[in-house]
C-alpha cells in the first residue's frame, strides 16, 4: 500500500512542500474541449480533450490530502481518491492509474461519465468547507487513466492464484464488468455473457463516443481479458441456456447485471408513428450499429427537425446525436424546468453550447403525421409546477389550453427505461418487484436465491454507471465471503 | 462458429440455409427467432426459425432476399459464417390440444409456420392447411408441411400451381366445410390481415406471427412496437404471436415501410458496386 498510503514520507513531504493558503489560491481547472462548431460535425469526435500534464499537476496541488477524505465518501465504489491524485501531483502518474486500478475496474470510463459533482467532488473539502469549486477529482481520473494508457504501459491489477470456482455474470455492462473484475482479482474462472455482439452494455450502445470513445471502453475490457476474465457474445442467459443448464456446467454462482433494456413510452396519441423512436433505439442505432456513416448497413432517420422528449442525460446524448446528424433545430421538450432536470450540467451546457434548443415545462400530448404515417407534428402542453412529488422535485402540472404545435420529422422519447424482463422471468423462484426490478439485499446484493446476486439497472430500475459498479463490488466482496466459509 | 452447412435455393429470391448452432438447436420451440448480423458493418435481422436438428447441432432459417441485409445473408455459401446469431428469442407458441387447426401460410411465412404445424399435429389435432404464394415456383416447404398435416391447400395468386385464388378463399372452403378450433397465419402483413378479418367473422380464435423491424430482439429498442388490443406490444419479448383480432395491421404495415426509401436507396447502391 506504500503508494498511497497517507503515512509515507513522500506524501508527507508534499503536503509540507506547499502551504495550504497557496494550494487554496489555485484556480480550479476547466476541462479544454473542441470549438462546438467542430465537434458537431461528427459522432465521433471527443468533446473534452483532457487535461496536459502541467495542468494535472497543477489540479492536483490543490487537493489538500485531508485527514479524513470526505470525497471519499462520495464515491460509490470507495476509490482511495487523495491517493491517486498526490501520485498525480508528485508526477508519478502511472502509479496514480495503479490506485484506481485497485477499486474501479473501468476508471477511464468513469473519469469520462461519472456525474462528480453530485457525488466525490460534491463531498469535496473545498465545497464543504471554503465554498469554493471542488478539486477536480473526475477530470484527474481521466488523467490518470488515460495518461496509462497511452503510454502503453497498462498494468494488470494482481491476480490471486486460480481457486477453480467457476462464477457467471450475466450482461457485460459497467456492473458486470466492475464484478467480473473484482472476482479475477481474488482468483475465480469469471466469465461474462452478453446478449449483443458487443461487450460494454451501456458504455458501447448507449453513451456516445462524443462522450466516451468506444476504444476507450475497448482498452478496459481488454484489461479485464487479461487478468482471465472470459466473455462470451451472442449469448442471452435465459434463452440460449438457462441459469440452471449453466449450473450443470459448473458455475456456482450468477452477478445478474442485465440493464433496464426496456424503453418507456408515454402512451399518447400517434406514438407509434413512424420517426418516433426510443432514445435506446436512436442510440443504438447510432453508437452500436454505426448509422451515422455511409457504409454501415443499419439505418436511421436524419431529422431536420428533431425532438427529444426528456430531461436526462440520455436525452441529452440523443439530442446532441441529432445535431451531429444534421438536425437543423435539435430540441429537448422537457416537462419540468431546467432546474428539475437530472442531466449533468455538463452535458446541458454542452448541448445548449452546440445549438440544441431547450423548451421547458412543456410536454408532448399527441403527434400528427403526414399520409406516408410519418410523424410531421409534435402537438405539446405547456406545464407548470405544482407540489413537490415523490422524487422531492416539484411536479409538472397542464396548463389548460396552452396547447401548440412543433414541426418534427423526428422524435426521440427519452423519459426512462424499465427492467429488462428476460432474466428476471427466466429463473423460477426469483424474487422480482412490481416494477420488475430483483429484490437483492442492498448491502450483499444476493437474491432471495443464495447463489444469485443482481445488480445495477435490473435492481435500481435506472441509475448511474457508477452505482452500477459499486453494486459489482458490493456482490464480488459477499460472494467471495460466502465461498471461503 | 455460426457455420453454414447447406444452402439451397426454393427459388431466385429465397434461400434456406442450415446454418450450426448447437445452442439454439437445443433451447428453441416452435415460434422462436433469432437475430442474424452478416459482416463487421452488418445490420441487426430477425428471422423465424424453421427447423432444428439437436444431433447435428444446427437451424434451419429461410431468407428472401430484399434489402442489402437479408442479400447478404442469402450471398453467403455452404462453409461460411454468419458473423452474429444469437436466440432463441421471443415467446415460443402455446400449442395445446384444441382440435382443428387451420394453419396458413403466405411466401416466405411457410418456413416460421412449419414448427408450429408440427407442433400442433405432435399434440394430436388435426391440421389442415392452406399454402399461399403469387406462383408455383413461390410455393415453398409444401412435402414438409404435408408430413405434418391431414390436409394442404395450396393456392397462388396466377393459378400456376394448386387453385388460383387468395389464401383466404381456401380458407372459408374449411371453415364452412367443418368446425375449426383455431387459426394461426403466418405471411406477408396484409395477408394476415385479410385472414384475420375472415377468422374473425367466423369467431376462430387466431394467432398471427409477426415480423418486424428489430435492432436488438431483447426489448431494448421498442422497433418492433405494435399495437394489439389498444396497447403498445414489443413484438421481440411479447410476442411474436399475438392475438391476430386485436393487431392493428396497417399501422404494422406502415411501420415496416419506415425505411423504405433509405433502405431502397441502400440497395440500389449495393446493387450498383
Amino acid at each position: 500500500m506504500g503508494i498511497s498510503d497517507r503515512n509515507t514520507e513522500w506524501r508527507k513531504q508534499l503536503r509540507e512542500a506547499v502551504k495550504a493558503k497557496e494550494r487554496t489560491e489555485i484556480e480550479r481547472v476547466k476541462m479544454p474541449e473542441l470549438a462546438p462548431e467542430e465537434r458537431i460535425k461528427s459522432q465521433r469526435l471527443e468533446v473534452n480533450t483532457g487535461l496536459t500534464s502541467e495542468m494535472a499537476q497543477r489540479e492536483a496541488r490543490r487537493c489538500m490530502d485531508c485527514v479524513n477524505p470526505t470525497c471519499m465518501e462520495g464515491c460509490p465504489v470507495g476509490i482511495d481518491i487523495p491517493g491517486f491524485i498526490k501520485n498525480i501531483e508528485r508526477g508519478e502518474f502511472t502509479e496514480a492509474a495503479v490506485v484506481l486500478k485497485r477499486t474501479s475496474a473501468l476508471p477511464a470510463v468513469c473519469g469520462r461519465v461519472c456525474p462528480q459533482e453530485k457525488q466525490c467532488e460534491s463531498k469535496c473539502f473545498y465545497l464543504q468547507k471554503l465554498k469554493k469549486s471542488p478539486v477536480a477529482i473526475g477530470y484527474l481520473e481521466r488523467f490518470a487513466a488515460d495518461y496509462e494508457r497511452e503510454s502503453g504501459q497498462i498494468s494488470i491489477p494482481e491476480v490471486a492464484a486460480p481457486n477453480g470456482i467457476k462464477v457467471a455474470v450475466v450482461g457485460s455492462g459497467p456492473s458486470g464488468l466492475s464484478f467480473a473484475g473484482d472476482m479475477a482479482k481474488r482468483g475465480y474462472d469469471v466469465t461474462v455473457f452478453e446478449a449483443l455482439h458487443e461487450i460494454g452494455g451501456v458504455l458501447k450502445y448507449g453513451i456516445p463516443e462524443f462522450r466516451l470513445p468506444n476504444r476507450i471502453v475497448d482498452v478496459e475490457i481488454d484489461n479485464l481479458k487479461r487478468m482471465g476474465v472470459k466473455f462470451v457474445t451472442n449469448f442471452i442467459v435465459g434463452m440460449t441456456e438457462s441459469v440452471e443448464s449453466l449450473k450443470a456446467e459448473g458455475f456456482r454462482a450468477f452477478y445478474i447485471g442485465s440493464g433496464a433494456g426496456l424503453p418507456r413510452f408515454m402512451n399518447i396519441p400517434g406514438e407509434n408513428a413512424n420517426g418516433i423512436l426510443s432514445s435506446n433505439e436512436y442510440l443504438t442505432r447510432v453508437n452500436l450499429m454505426g448509422a451515422d456513416s455511409d457504409d454501415a448497413d443499419t439505418p436511421v432517420f436524419h431529422g431536420k427537425n428533431v425532438v427529444v422528449v426528456g430531461g436526462g442525460n440520455t436525452a441529452m446524448d440523443s439530442v446532441r446525436t441529432a445535431r451531429r446528424l444534421g438536425a437543423e433545430r435539435a430540441m429537448i421538450v422537457y416537462r419540468r424546468s431546467e432546474v428539475e432536470m437530472p442531466a449533468r450540467l455538463e452535458e446541458v451546457k454542452h448541448a445548449k453550447e452546440e445549438g440544441c434548443e431547450f423548451i421547458t415545462l412543456t410536454n408532448p400530448v399527441e403527434y400528427l403525421t403526414d399520409e406516408q404515417g410519418r410523424v410531421k407534428q409534435v402537438k405539446v402542453q405547456k406545464m407548470e409546477l405544482g407540489e413537490p412529488d415523490a422524487s422531492g422535485r416539484r411536479s409538472p402540472v397542464a396548463v389548460e389550453g396552452s396547447e401548440y404545435l412543433i414541426d418534427a420529422d423526428v422524435v426521440v422519447v427519452a423519459v426512462g427505461v424499465s427492467p429488462n424482463p428476460i432474466v428476471p422471468n427466466s429463473v423460477a423462484g426469483l424474487e422480482v418487484s412490481k416494477k420488475g426490478t430483483i429484490v437483492v439485499d442492498e448491502r450483499t446484493m444476493q437474491s432471495n436465491l443464495p447463489e444469485l446476486y443482481a445488480g445495477g439497472d435490473i435492481v435500481r430500475g435506472g441509475a448511474t454507471v457508477i452505482l452500477a459498479m459499486g453494486d459489482g463490488r458490493r456482490a464480488a466482496a459477499y460472494m467471495d465471503e460466502q465461498f471461503r466459509k | 462458429m455460426n457455420r453454414i452447412l447447406d444452402k439451397k435455393y426454393f427459388s431466385e429470391k429465397v434461400v434456406q440455409l442450415e446454418v450450426e448452432a448447437p445452442l439454439i438447436a437445443k433451447a428453441r420451440k416452435p415460434g422462436n427467432f433469432v437475430i442474424v448480423r452478416v459482416g463487421e458493418k452488418g445490420e441487426r435481422m430477425p428471422l423465424t426459425i424453421s427447423a432444428a436438428d439437436v444431433k447435428k447441432g444446427s437451424i434451419t432459417l429461410v431468407v428472401q432476399k430484399m434489402g442489402v441485409s437479408s442479400t447478404k445473408l442469402c450471398n453467403l455459401n455452404v462453409g461460411d459464417c454468419v458473423t452474429d446469431l444469437v436466440g432463441p428469442l421471443g415467446k415460443a407458441t402455446h400449442i395445446e390440444k384444441v382440435g382443428t387447426v387451420l394453419a396458413c401460410g403466405g411466401g416466405v411465412g411457410v418456413a416460421p409456420l412449419l414448427p408450429i404445424v408440427q407442433g400442433f399435429k405432435e399434440a394430436g389435432n388435426r391440421v389442415v392447411s392452406v399454402l399461399a404464394a403469387r406462383s408455383k415456383e413461390l410455393v415453398i416447404l409444401e412435402n414438409e408441411i404435408r408430413k405434418y398435416s391431414d390436409e394442404v391447400i395450396v393456392m397462388t395468386d396466377d393459378g400456376s400451381y394448386g387453385r388460383k385464388g387468395l389464401v383466404t378463399e381456401g380458407m372459408e372452403e374449411v371453415i364452412k366445410r367443418e368446425k375449426v378450433d383455431m387459426a394461426v397465419t403466418i405471411g406477408p402483413a396484409v395477408m394476415m390481415k385479410f385472414c384475420a378479418l375472415l377468422t374473425r367473422k367466423y369467431e376462430i380464435p387466431t394467432i398471427a406471427s409477426l415480423n418486424a423491424i428489430m435492432v436488438d430482439g431483447t426489448g431494448m429498442c421498442g422497433a418492433c412496437r405494435v399495437t394489439v388490443g389498444g396497447r403498445t406490444k414489443f413484438t421481440c419479448i411479447d410476442g411474436p404471436e399475438f392475438d391476430a383480432h386485436q393487431i392493428d395491421f396497417d399501422e404494422m404495415m406502415r411501420r415496416l415501410g419506415g425505411y423504405k426509401s433509405i433502405e431502397t436507396e441502400r440497395m440500389n447502391n449495393y446493387g450498383n458496386k
